[in-house]
């Protein structure tokens, strides 16, 4: 390399500078090779790394895979709080092209060890059949097409479906219904918004809270049990927004087995069943007398003796047979005195009351099943004496509900809805009676509670308030004695109401508890104050304590004997 | 090992008596394992996009034969025959590549491939090798002061090509081109003043090519922060590993080839680990790391400038595929599509590869003397 500076002849520098170059070249390539080893050793610990040290945890990506398949030609629907309540799923449905098929019998012999369920003798003729394409059995599980496609039959083949799926069983089965094998909205939901079902892509939200659902399918199948009645039905409904927590008809069954229901199982009670509510009646008749003006809190009216009318003769149950004030009449379920206020304020005017809020014709909630009330042809005077204890007029117990709200809330009719209303899109509604009345009623339904007939619905800390109601089942041409609708309306927290709950008992027999009693405040009650007591922590409210001014609100003056005076020297 | 005589002078037993047969078994091993990997992940992709279960292998077998010819035909040059062919060859693929403006087929947004009869050949493919082996001699040229503007030339060369490239456009090809090229005109002595300068240059290319080209800024950015895009492909591919654990699942139980749209090819290292585990995979990446470094080893006892700055270069492009591949699968770099050398599905892509070791075998076999490239 020296050669370099001394300027040597041109062939030996050309010669040193090759070695050079060479040199230059050869160190270099250390570097490149140190690179390269550096990048494989790399490559290998990552590997190591990756195949060994990653935690192996379940495929991360099962998800979105799902969010491709979602939509199943069916949207899902969902409780208010976004809880699946009815979903798709994916299955397969065997079917066959019976021409093709080498040895009908083989077959439908072999098919049978791998779906045990059918029978051997109908899918041997389908596969007879002269046909293209015959279903042989719709719906497999995962683990039956595995089955039938180990059989190896020529001939069958899969059709991919869609199955509707309720993980909720037979919670609020009445209110959401179901499919046929078509995925057909058949009831309920499912065929009110069937169009809308198969063509929305995000979820259907139902005001339905299934927590409170729970609930209230609970308590009333143990009371249905327990007094050995034939069916139940319960409601609760939101009086703020007029939106259905909880819809519950019992019997119930089982929608993910449409082929199992049977037809009266189907049956709505809470909609489409109409029925002669007895005394619960009387918060509407109370409510309009006291909002007409033609009685007040203080007035009152004589209940000594039966009233005789054409050949009915009409008595109180709990018979004081003397005068009573509003309250009495209301604590006692006096159906001498309720009479007297129907008639004072008229028969126009009673009917009137009814119509405006929704007595005469089906509740506008987004379902099929809705009943048309029973009402006289013509309104005499006789319908009027019996509608006002809850005689001669049957409505759904939604009727029920949604009129009990709109005597509880401020005096605003809202229309019952089964779907998830947002606070901002409440519906103004209609206003039926005064703010002054309601308050009014809210007193008097909490006397009830604490002094009267509903006992059995208290809820410490709940303030509840309601009104019981029996009423006698119509058999042919009279009625029922022994055959009883046992009811049992309430809201609460009273002083500032924001439930309303039904629950009703269809023919209860008393047991020795109830003393043989199978009336709404003995079987029906106990229920309400149950529900209560169990929703209300779930529905995030917490109890109230009873303090002077809450006391205030919901504080009674039963007039006695020096008003029943002051109001004979009046008159 | 005694197919041929110690004494046989035939061209094939000279060949195999001078040959490295180190490489020569290292790359057959991959070939070997490259079939078992198209038998294995393409009949799932082939079968996900409606063809014949075996289309893809079956193909590739095909072009197997192809590859081994090219290869074994390549290695029997002397340098100097090399040389000759890299140029012939760099010359009628950049005519194709030019062709593919007017030609070619559009796949994927990008024109990179030419009808040829029954199939489509990628021109691309073969201007890599070729290129590093014409690259070398301007190099060696202008070092030994046979050509003036060697340098210059090299430089314009190298122009012109990754200009083609860009146009196509194939980035990924560009990038291993200027990489191999870069890495030769290294060794061949650039002053570091200019390696640096070239380093640099690179690094402003990557950051243009990030801010005008949507399609790398979405990737590089997915590879910096995963939550950013859908880093689905990798996940899965990271997923498969995890999966095949040491073992493997075993031949055919993969699951991510049904999931994966380049199984076959850019992912085929993922298939690979789960069916067949870690174990498998780290002879894999020791078989490319053996073939890179005795290439080097091969050329450091070199003496000819040449057959160093060839070998090396081929030596490099075969181990930046590679490296590219693995990486981008395992995760340590943003994915390019870019195919394991012999493993990866993809005719142009096995048939260049074969010409690029063939070259480096011809260029590596033992000689009397170092005589032969003059």
């Amino acid at each position: 390399m020296t050669g370099k500076r001394q300027a040597p002849p041109e062939k030996i520098r050309i010669e040193g500078d090759r070695k050079t170059a060479i040199e230059m070249g050869r160190n270099r390539l250390m570097v490149a090779g140190a690179l390269f080893t550096a990048a494989f050793t790399v490559i290998g610990i990552r590997v190591i790394d990756v195949s060994v040290f990653s935690e192996n945890t379940e495929p991360r990506y099962t998800r979105s895979i799902a969010k491709d398949e979602k939509h199943n030609g069916r949207a899902d629907i969902v409780d208010r709080n976004g809880v699946l309540m009815a979903t798709s799923l994916s299955t397969a449905s065997l079917f066959a092209n019976p021409r093709l098929v080498l040895d009908p019998e083989q077959a439908a012999l072999k098919l049978a060890t791998a779906l045990p369920d059918i029978d051997v003798k109908v899918i041997e003729k389908k596969l007879r059949s002269n046909r293209g394409f015959v279903w042989l059995k719709r719906h497999l599980t995962p683990r039956q097409q595995y089955a039938v496609n180990r059989l190896g039959i020529p001939a069958l083949n899969f059709q991919r479906e869609a199955r509707r799926m309720y993980p909720m069983g037979s919670l609020a089965a009445h209110a959401l219904g179901f499919t046929d094998i078509d995925n057909k909205g058949l009831t309920g939901i499912e065929r009110y918004f069937d169009k809308e079902l198969r063509t929305r892509q995000d979820n259907m939200a139902l005001s339905i809270d299934v927590r409170v659902q729970h609930v209230l399918e609970h308590e009333l199948g143990v009371a249905m049990k327990k007094f050995s009645a034939i069916g139940a039905a319960g409601l609760v409904m939101d009086v703020t927004t007029g939106e259905v927590v909880a819809m519950s008809s019992l019997p119930s069954f089982d929608p993910n087995q449409p082929n199992a229901i049977a037809q009266d199982l189907r049956f709505n009670r809470t909609t489409l069943g109409v029925y002669e509510m007895g005394s619960t009646f009387k918060i509407f008749t109370t409510a309009m007398a006291l909002d007409a003006g033609t009685v007040s809190l203080h007035g009152g009216y004589d209940a000594t003796n039966p009233i005789r009318v054409a050949r009915f003769t009409i008595r109180d149950f709990h018979a004081k047979k003397r005068w009573l004030s509003v309250p009495e009449i209301f604590m006692y379920s006096s159906n001498i005195g309720t009479v007297k206020m129907a008639l004072d304020v008229g028969i126009p005017g009673h009917r009137n009351f009814l119509t405006t809020i929704g007595m005469m014709k089906p509740v506008a909630i987004e379902l099929s099943e809705t009943g048309s009330p029973l009402s006289p042809n013509r309104w005499r005077e006789i319908n009027s004496m019996t509608i006002s204890f809850g005689h001669g007029l049957a409505v759904s117990p939604l009727h029920l509900v949604a009129g009990v709200s709109a005597m509880v809330n401020g005096g605003i009719y809202r229309t019952p809805t089964l779907i998830r209303r947002n606070p901002s899109e409440t519906p103004v509604g209609k206003r039926v009676i005064t703010a002054e009345t309601s308050a009014k009623m809210r007193r008097l339904m909490r006397l009830v509670v604490k002094n009267g007939t509903g006992r059995n619905a208290a809820a410490p800390g709940y303030l509840v308030g309601g009104k019981t109601g029996t009423a006698e089942k119509v058999s042919g041409r009279g009625y029922k004695k022994k055959a009883l609708i046992s009811s049992f309306v309430a809201a609460f927290p009273m002083h500032k109401p924001r439930y309303v709950v039904l629950a009703m008992l269809d023919e209860a027999k008393g047991t020795k508890e109830t003393f043989g009693y199978a009336t709404g405040g003995w079987v029906a009650a106990p229920v309400v104050g149950a529900v209560v007591r169990r929703i209300a922590p779930v529905l995030g409210m917490r109890p109230i304590k009873e303090t002077d001014p809450v006391r205030e609100t919901l504080s009674i003056e039963i007039s006695g004997k020096s008003a029943r005076e002051r109001r004979v020297a009046t008159h | 090992m005694t197919v041929f005589a110690r004494s046989d002078t035939s061209i094939l037993g000279r060949w195999w008596w001078t040959v490295d047969r180190w490489t020569l078994t290292a790359v057959g091993a991959l070939i070997a394992f490259g079939i078992i990997m198209a038998l294995a992940a393409s009949p799932a992709v082939a079968e996900r996009i409606g063809l014949d279960y075996f289309y893809f292998a079956r193909r590739q077998l095909i072009y197997l034969p192809i590859a081994l010819a090219l290869l074994v035909g390549a290695s029997l040059l002397s340098p100097r025959g090399v040389f000759r062919v890299a140029t012939i060859t760099l010359v009628i693929f950049a005519v194709m590549v030019l062709a593919t403006f007017v030609f070619g087929t559009e796949i994927k947004g990008a024109r990179r491939w030419i009808a040829l009869g029954p199939m489509s050949v990628q021109p691309s493919e073969f201007l890599k090798p070729a290129f590093a082996v014409v690259a070398a001699w301007l190099f060696a040229s202008a070092r030994t002061g046979a050509l003036k503007h060697g340098n210059l030339m090299s430089i314009g060369a190298y122009g012109v090509i990754v200009g083609l490239l860009l146009l196509q456009p194939d980035v990924g090809m560009a990038v291993v081109i200027s990489s191999v090229w870069a890495c030769q005109f290294f060794l061949a002595g650039l002053p570091l003043f200019w390696a640096a300068g070239l380093a640099i240059g690179g690094v402003a290319a990557f950051v243009l090519a990030y801010f005008t080209l949507s399609h790398v800024a979405s990737r590089v950015d997915r590879f910096l922060d995963p939550s950013s895009g859908d880093s689905y492909q990798v996940d899965r591919s990271l997923e498969a590993f995890m999966n095949g654990g040491l073992f493997g699942r075993g031949p055919g139980e993969g699951t991510v080839k049904q999931v994966l749209p380049d199984a076959h090819s850019d992912f085929v290292f993922a298939v690979a680990g789960e069916e067949f585990g870690l174990f498998v995979c780290l002879i894999i990446v020791a078989l490319f790391g053996f073939v890179v470094l005795r290439g080097f080893a091969k050329a450091l006892q070199e003496t000819d400038l040449f057959i160093l700055l060839a070998t090396s270069g081929l030596v490099v492009q075969f181990g930046l595929q590679a490296v590219i591949n693995m990486g981008s699968t395992l995760r340590l770099m943003p994915t390019k599509g870019m195919t394991l050398p012999f493993v990866s599905y993809g005719g142009s892509s096995l048939i260049a590869m074969g010409l690029c070791i063939g070259f480096l075998l011809a260029l590596t076999r033992r000689r009397v003397g170092t005589e032969a490239a003059r």
